[in-house]
């Protein structure tokens, strides 16, 4: 009898960095993601239940390798993923 | 920064030099200088403002400002451009952004100058964290977010 190949679920190492008020409610400014999250939104609510002070928080802006980029975009092996809360230059 | 002398734009640890600046900008076929500062002040929606704090993101705030610029450049008739952005700790009056154009004539000096500012505004990682006289501090423009506390300071 044949085997049936299982295929395992892709567990995507992820560098994910916070800036601004994101980064003091993360505690962290940046921090390695292993994680089955296959969209940038997805990673974030993720990361939201990670850390609980998150939760209050609106997903605002996203780069990906310091390009900006969209939420539904997906997230591949290696990428660092830049979370930006509303900008306020000036 | 930008080797061509054209346009530059750059993040600055401490105060602008204004004459160093404005020296950048001269040019002979010019016959129109327009500067602007953005300064800290004491107040902003009703609070008393002490002092501000800038972080930004460094290789994408760089990279756009300098897009930002040379969008100027093919948009108005101008012959150079440039703006820095503080980051770090700032206090009240100190020139948190500068942006200077020189231009042939006037109109379009001021015109880019004004480009210029609004965009950097609206699209560099960039992020102001206001200090208020009653201890409070705020990220600008994060009033959605949590609210933060003037002891959750991370210094990372």
């Amino acid at each position: 009898m044949m085997a049936i190949p299982v295929k395992a679920i892709p567990i995507k190492a992820i560098e994910v960095k916070w800036f601004a008020a994101y980064r003091e409610a993360a505690g962290v400014a940046a921090e390695t993601v292993h994680t089955d999250a296959a969209t940038a939104a997805e990673l974030f609510a993720e990361m939201q239940r990670k850390h609980p002070a998150l939760a209050l928080f609106r997903a605002a802006l996203l780069a990906i390798n310091n390009e900006m980029a969209d939420w539904s975009r997906s997230l591949q092996d290696g990428d660092e993923v830049l979370f930006f809360p509303p900008v306020a230059g000036g | 920064m930008n080797k061509s002398g054209i346009s530059s734009f750059w993040l600055a640890d401490s105060a602008i030099d204004s004459t160093a600046f404005r020296e950048q900008l001269a040019d002979e076929s010019c016959g129109a200088c327009v500067i602007f500062e953005g300064w800290v002040r004491n107040h902003n929606e009703g609070r008393a403002v002490l002092r501000l704090a800038y972080e930004a993101h460094a290789p994408m705030a760089l990279k756009e400002g300098d897009i930002i610029l040379q969008e100027a450049i093919e948009r108005f008739a101008i012959s150079k451009a440039a703006a820095v952005h503080r980051q770090g700790e700032l206090l009240l009056t100190e020139a948190a952004v500068v942006v200077g154009v020189a231009s042939s004539h006037r109109d379009a000096a001021f015109q880019a100058c004004r480009y210029i500012i609004d965009e950097i505004k609206h699209r560099l990682p960039i992020w102001k964290k206001e200090y208020y006289a009653d201890g409070t501090a705020e990220w600008v423009n994060c009033q959605q977010c949590a609210a933060s506390h003037s002891d959750s300071e991370m210094h990372a």
